[in-house]
């Protein structure tokens, strides 16, 4: 029987609809449907200046906006031979762990909502709340943050801001175990999960799948620590792995990460250099206002900025950075004008979804829902 | 740190893992290869490009063995039209490396490397959907992320942002 599960059904996350072929309550093949969301940001951003293209980037993954923003400026950033203050790179990373703590927290509560753990969803989205708060703090924007800007960051930030985050570093790792104590040694949630749509390193490595859907097949590679980017380099932090390759595996790796993440955290709020937070590049990054209203090069600068932009040197990059789903990378062609030529955005999730199909064929039409929730999906990045 | 001018001399490449390893394996392959901003792209004649790709994967110092991406660039109205580009990864040596093939404007076809690695099913389909470049011996090319039935290959050039209306 040909069942169709999607596009509106609530465990696909989204606008997904998986076409499964089902013998009884048996997976015979699944054939992933996509492409409901796509709005073309990619032509989109052709038509853009390269500072104009930082608000779409919010758009693609809307769980991790800081993630995309910060590969997008390291791409454009390399284009252009910028060198950037140890203060914005420390914030970066400081936001980026933050940002993967927060959709590392819908996920787990959406994949255990649909399993069918409920209250797990109201623990999360109560800490979430918070990150969303800092983040409104920081950048004015709850979700849309658009706070990474080429050359450095959008503003200073707020007062108190670093007493707030550090605040929250100290009670997170409390609220972690409240999950895990809902859930890892619950047995209904083991049965759910252990054994579940297993891939095996080698099948996840030539299905092009990364991050946790990768560490929790036993594969150890993590862009920030094997190809660090931002001053990853400067952070201690362990890289968590599973062996299973199963559901539990993967949950086991994210749950990991956020202890880990909010270490970080707590390492940058320690650490965090002084300095400025821009670099030295008047022709690419706009003034401060107070410059402006007193210097007649940067009033200039603005206007050029502004109304023009500013020409990228010819070349291409591909830059790539571990958000929360896995490898996310931005190729970036410059011909030398004020726009970009091309930039294409390498989704996490689009690789990852192509393991869904081996991770259940053959197996219970139940399973699908867990495997769907344990690969992370989201479909803004699939379909951009 | 202001930009290194980029480095075009396949002689002074050599010494690339993957530049070495197609140069001993058929120089005929290799068009050329450019080192940029620390990012190496190698040129690959068009019908080598699913050999090529093996050879990589199979490398015993440095295995290639990871696709990140396949995505394409088009350069209308010059010739060759559209530029394929491979994002390659070797999981154990933590290197990257860019593979390219160039393409007439008119039909443009090559050979899929989904039977080396089955990632670049999606990939393919969505070069396919967006640049109307075809993979011969692709399992399944539909389109990917576009209705079955749009007309034209929005990601083309010579295609208007707002669309046809």
């Amino acid at each position: 029987m040909i069942l169709n599960m999607g596009p509106h059904h609530p465990s696909t996350h989204g606008v997904l609809r998986l076409i499964l072929e089902i013998d009884g309550e048996n997976i015979v093949r699944i054939m992933p449907d996509i492409g409901y969301l796509h709005t073309g940001i990619e032509k989109t951003c052709e038509a853009k200046f390269y500072q104009q293209v930082v608000p779409l980037t919010d758009r693609i993954d809307y769980l991790c906006p800081l993630t995309n923003n910060l590969c997008y400026v390291l791409a454009v950033e390399k284009l252009l031979g910028l060198e950037i203050p140890p203060k914005a790179q420390w914030m970066r990373v400081m936001l980026n762990e933050l940002t993967r703590i927060n959709s590392h927290l819908v996920w787990l509560g959406t994949h255990a909502l649909d399993i069918g753990a409920m209250t797990v969803f109201l623990y999360c989205f109560r800490e979430r709340e918070d990150i969303l708060r800092l983040f409104e703090m920081v950048s004015g924007q709850r979700m849309m943050t658009s706070y990474f800007r080429i050359g450095g960051l959008a503003l200073e930030p707020p007062l108190g801001f670093f007493e707030r985050v550090q605040d929250f570093a100290k009670r997170f790792p409390s609220k972690v175990d409240e999950y895990e104590n809902l859930l890892t040694g619950n047995p209904i949630w083991g049965m759910r999960t252990k054994g579940v749509a297993r891939i095996t390193a080698e099948d996840a490595i030539l299905l092009g799948a990364s991050g946790p859907t990768l560490r929790g097949s036993g594969v150890d590679f993590d862009l920030r620590r094997d190809i660090p980017y931002s001053g990853y380099e400067n952070f201690k932090f362990k890289v968590p792995v599973s062996q299973d390759g199963d559901v539990f595996a993967r949950y086991m790796c994210r749950v990991q990460e956020m202890r880990e993440s909010i270490a970080m955290v707590q390492q940058a709020v320690d650490g965090m250099p002084e300095g400025p937070i821009k670099a030295v590049a008047p022709k690419v990054i706009l003034p401060d206002r107070e410059m402006m209203k007193t210097q007649m090069e940067a009033l200039i600068y603005h206007f050029k900025i502004i109304t023009e932009g500013f020409a990228v040197p010819a070349g291409e990059v591909y830059q790539a950075v571990e958000s929360p789903r896995g490898e996310m990378g931005y190729y970036v062609v410059s011909d030398g004008t004020a726009k970009p030529y091309r930039i294409h955005m390498r989704s996490a999730c689009l690789a990852n979804l192509q393991a869904l199909p081996s991770m259940c064929e053959g197996r219970l039409l139940a399973d699908v829902v867990a495997a769907i929730g344990s690969i992370d999906i989201v479909l803004g990045e699939i379909d951009r | 740190m202001p930009l290194q001018p980029a480095i075009t001399d396949l002689e002074q490449l050599k010494n690339h893992p993957a530049v070495a390893k197609l140069m001993a394996w058929n120089p005929a392959a290799v068009e050329g290869a450019k080192f940029d901003r620390d990012e190496m792209s190698i040129y690959l004649e068009r019908s080598c490009i699913r050999d090529a790709c093996v050879l990589l994967r199979e490398d015993a110092d440095c295995p290639f063995n990871y696709l990140a991406d396949v995505t394409c660039v088009d350069w209308f109205p010059s010739e060759p039209r559209f530029e394929v580009v491979y994002h390659l990864l070797s999981i154990s040596r933590k290197e990257r490396v860019r593979l390219k093939v160039r393409l007439e404007g008119s039909s443009p076809a090559l050979d899929s490397v989904t039977a080396v690695w089955p990632a670049a099913n999606y990939f393919e389909r969505e070069v396919f959907d967006l640049f109307g470049v075809r993979f011969s011996g692709h399992p399944y090319l539909r389109r990917l992320l576009m209705p079955e039935d749009w007309e034209g290959h929005p990601l083309r050039k010579d295609y208007p942002v707002e669309g046809y209306r």
